[in-house]
């Protein structure tokens, strides 16, 4: 043995740890994903900014892209029809959504898994199909055309019916929110409330309305963001309406005018990124106001309360299943607005002429690839992150890189993975134009959700159970395949699902990737209503719905029969 | 706190077993904050040692540098006789139980118990009979086919001893591995837990910020305080020769009286008791039970006069506050028996006479 050591040893650098072989491997994995998520996410964003600063000869032409937009009247009107679009939509639908949020939340209303259930129904569909279902509302051959008119709206086409559809696509993202948000109260602060005698709008103005103010911050700029940044409905129902998001489409794929997409491209990355801060930090404050000490709030009966609230969520019910309803009544219809009998000719039309059959099948293909390889990703991904040592600096740039997504539109991520892949010198050029990369532009768009959904299920894992591992000479990834796996399947199931139902109903990313022989369902839609075959259009759209109904229910017995073979430990649990 | 930092490993004589771990000027610093500064200890062969100290003393740090879960920003692990300090945790060897057991609730507790067993290529049968060894050694005979959510805290701690103890690991090391449970099943676990590191003989380190629990299992505790060992010793000289204040303070219970030594004698109020040392303001750290009322004979020194204040009954034994005019009414605590008091037919008010142990009397 050494003597011991001299007081100059102190001062050394700090004592390392040998990484043991396992840990070499972990690292390893962390590193390729750092690269996947590089190469699938970091450079085709920085492309953007590239072709942004660039002129057509792909010199550097500083902010002349921007300055030249500035001076374009047109692309102005298009920004500003943009953002007060989006700011009505927000307006209207988040006030809305809050309402019928209360009702679930703070009323014993019967039926409330019912009204919510059917409130989810507009994520099961592209968002345009409620653009669709407007037209046969409203449009030229519209039930209530006349209606509309009377009260003093010339036609649905352009803003009105922009923000009419965009209300009911956004309405169950900011229901979501907005639930989570009311769930979190704490029923002291009402007894405390009603112990002195508060009034009930004293109350609601002193006491639930600041308790939810982050939920709305959050639920008014996702909804902001979401409109913004949509592409299928304007396109469907704007007619000569410009925003930013039918721009940067017609830019790109119309006039080729790479830089001038680009910048469009950064002006919707804007208020995501906005939203993606002010949202992060929102987050951290809402669950730090919840105590662990707090007692669930418990509505109490109060029948004429519970009647106003059911007659309010009845109300939104009926006009999202109005929406619903219609597509579907009027894809069966045989000759609208003349002949209504049912027939499948809309369906067989769009199967079978336009050839959306094949596009259907790449859009399972797309989705089932996206749910298998996106939920393996994102939870090995989660994982090596939460669970393994080593590499910080990597760790951080990878923990980064994961959350980016959430405030990266499709629109521009789309944009970002043409001009990368398209580029003729890149070594994954060959994979443009192909599934694989639709499937891979769709898990890095949905990444964020799932992976939080993961880190969640991870985080709830004892932190000690991979030290008892190395303890006990186990290597981690054991533990992972004995342990780590089967506690997190719930959780796995619910990514795979959340990520095979947007596969199935994107549109903006993918609008910019496809080629004829990959062309997706929900794309395929567009093509239909551009050719002016709407009814053949809500057809695909109606069986995109089916197609996410029924994978959502398989899911879901899916994760009932995963639970009931995997999970029995739970059984008895305290 | 300018505190010189001693060596409390004593030498490596003959006659002694080795050390079994022996730290070196550990050192851990998280930013600016200094966690541990310069630990030096060793531990022998079968020892039960304790890491006794308040929240936030470095103890639970120590204890994971050892198991290679933190790393020493400086110094060196050493273990029977190897520089184990730069080795990650799975080339370590010991057995480890948390304070949240860590048990795999997805695994039965069969498979628990075998979870490191079963990597080291054992045929199936001799892994059984070995869980069945453990299972009765923790006793929980027969519980394999149960999963750990199905048991109570108590059993699932015996259940993660046995899988510390499963590879027969010569280290056990055990964070607070009692703090989760119930005040009765700590101090019936507590028992359990040395008697069976004593029938399997293995080296064990124990975190803990209960000083009974400290003093009933451990052969040694070491108190730490603010990143520093306050002392290492057995429990019976930690409790009656504190080496420091903290010590005297963390360990047991204690009054603190003003005092002053001058001229060969440390005057506590109006008593004197011959102690030699330089003239100097002190403090005299007394226990409560080195203060008696009984027996007392006429003529015996050190007595005096006292006041009961308050009275707290905790059973056959009473926390009995009194004010002394001989102590200038700086306040004591005594322990009464039940028997005593209502003998004497004392109440709050009541006189009495108490007496001083000297030698017991700790100054600081």
């Amino acid at each position: 043995m050494s003597a011991v050591l001299p007081s100059a040893a102190d001062a050394a650098a700090p004592v390392r740890q040998s990484a043991h072989w396992t840990d070499r491997v972990a690292q390893a994995a962390l590193l390729g994903v750092a690269l996947a998520l590089v190469a699938l996410l970091a450079l085709p964003l920085l492309t953007i900014l590239l072709h942004a600063v660039q002129g057509k000869a792909g010199e550097f032409v500083a902010l002349d892209n921007f300055i030249a937009y500035a001076r374009t009247p047109a692309l102005l009107t298009s920004l500003w029809n943009s953002l007060w679009v989006s700011a009505l939509v927000t307006l209207i639908a988040v006030p809305l959504a809050f309402g019928f949020a209360y009702a679930l939340a703070r009323s014993c209303m019967p039926y409330r898994a019912l009204f919510r259930g059917i409130t989810l129904i507009p994520l099961l569909a592209p968002s345009l199909l409620s653009a669709i279902s407007l037209i046969y509302w409203f449009g030229n051959q519209g039930v209530l055309k006349q209606a509309m008119t009377a009260v003093g709206i010339a036609e649905i086409y352009g803003a009105p019916g922009i923000v009419l559809a965009e209300c009911f696509a956004v309405f169950p993202h900011a229901l979501m929110i907005l639930v989570t948000a009311l769930s979190l109260a704490d029923a002291r602060l009402y007894e405390a409330a009603d112990a002195m005698g508060t009034s009930a709008a004293r109350k609601f103005f002193t006491i639930t309305l600041p308790g939810a103010k982050y939920g709305l911050i959050s639920a008014a700029l996702v909804t902001f963001t979401l409109v913004i940044t949509d592409f299928g409905i304007p396109k469907v129902i704007g007619g000569s309406f410009n925003v930013l998001a039918t721009d940067v489409f017609k830019l790109v794929i119309g006039q080729q005018d790479f830089s001038r997409g680009a910048v469009v491209a950064l002006l919707l990355l804007a208020p995501a990124v906005v939203t993606f801060a002010v949202d992060h930090y929102v987050s951290s404050r809402q669950t730090a106001m919840l105590t662990a000490r707090a007692v669930p709030y418990r509505p109490k009966r109060a029948p004429k309360y519970d009647a106003a609230m059911t007659l309010y969520c009845s109300l939104i019910a009926l006009l999202v299943l109005a929406m619903l309803g219609m597509a579907v009544f009027a894809s069966f219809a045989s000759f609208w607005p003349y002949k209504l009998t049912p027939s499948l000719r809309h369906y067989m039309l769009g199967l079978v002429d336009a050839e959306v059959g094949e596009a259907f099948l790449n859009s399972l293909t797309m989705a089932a690839g996206t749910a298998l390889f996106g939920t393996a990703l994102v939870f090995c991904t989660a994982y090596l992150l939460e669970k393994t040592k080593g590499m910080d600096g990597l760790r951080a740039i990878v923990r980064l890189l994961t959350m980016l997504p959430m405030a990266v539109p499709g629109l521009v991520l789309g944009l970002g993975y043409i001009f990368f892949f398209n580029a003729p010198g890149n070594p994954l050029n060959p994979l443009y134009h192909t599934l694989t990369l639709l499937t891979l532009c769709t898990i890095v768009h949905f990444y964020t959700t799932g992976h939080l959904t993961a880190v969640t299920a991870l985080k709830s894992l004892d932190s000690e159970f991979e030290a008892v591992s190395a303890s006990l000479k186990v290597p981690f990834f054991k533990t992972f395949w004995r342990v780590t796996l089967p506690i997190c399947t719930p959780a796995l199931v619910d990514i795979a699902r959340y990520f095979f139902i947007n596969a199935m109903t994107t549109i903006s990313a993918v609008v910019f990737l496809y080629a004829p022989e990959t062309k997706v369902a929900s794309i395929a839609i567009l093509n239909l209503d551009e050719a002016g075959e709407i009814g053949a259009a809500a057809a695909m759209a109606v069986l995109i719905a089916a197609a996410s109904a029924t994978a959502t229910l398989l899911f879901m017995s899916l994760a009932w029969w995963i639970g009931r073979r995997t999970q029995a430990w739970r059984g008895n649990e305290r | 706190m300018a505190k010189a930092v001693e060596d409390h490993a004593p030498p490596n004589g003959a006659g002694v077993a080795p050390y079994v771990i022996e730290l070196r000027r550990i050192r851990k610093e998280f930013g600016a904050f200094t966690a541990l500064h310069g630990i030096d200890l060793g531990i022998r062969k079968g020892e039960f040692v304790c890491f006794l100290g308040p929240s936030g003393c470095g103890k639970t740090t120590l204890l994971r540098i050892i198991a290679g879960l933190e790393v020493q920003t400086s110094g060196e692990v050493w273990q029977n006789g190897h520089d184990i300090s730069r080795l990650p945790p799975a080339q370590r060897d010991y057995g480890i139980v948390f304070q949240s057991y860590a048990l795999f609730p997805n695994l039965t507790v069969a498979d628990n118990v075998a979870y490191g067993l079963v990597n080291r290529r054992t045929p199936r049968a001799q892994v059984d009979a070995r869980v069945a060894e453990l299972l009765k050694l923790v006793g929980l005979p027969g519980c394999q086919k149960k999963y750990p959510s199905q048991l109570s805290g108590g059993q699932q701690q015996r259940i993660a001893l046995a899988r510390a103890l499963a590879t027969s690991p010569g280290l056990l090391l055990l964070d607070e591995p009692l703090s989760a449970l119930d005040a009765l099943e700590r101090v019936r676990l507590r028992q359990e837990i040395r008697a069976l590191q004593q029938k399997v003989g293995v080296t064990t380190i124990m975190v803990t910020h209960d000083q009974e629990e400290a003093l009933s299992v451990a052969d040694r505790i070491v108190v730490m305080n603010d990143g520093v060992i306050e002392q290492a010793g057995t429990p019976m000289d930690i409790y009656r020769e504190p080496a420091s204040p903290f010590v005297a303070d963390f360990v047991g219970k204690v009054n603190v009286l003003p005092a002053r030594v001058a001229s060969g004698a440390l005057r506590v109020g109006a008593l004197s008791i011959p102690c030699d040392g330089e003239d100097r303001e002190a403090r005299v750290y007394l226990r409560p039970e080195d203060v008696l009322a009984r027996p007392i004979a006429e003529g015996d020194a050190h007595v005096f006069d006292a006041r009961i204040e308050k009275i707290e009954f905790l059973g056959s034994y009473c926390h009995v506050k009194v004010a002394a005019p001989a102590l200038e009414q700086n306040k004591l605590t005594v322990y009464l028996s039940l028997n005593y008091l209502s003998e004497q037919s004392l109440s709050v008010g009541s006189p009495l006479k108490l007496k001083l142990l000297p030698e017991r009397i700790k100054v600081f």
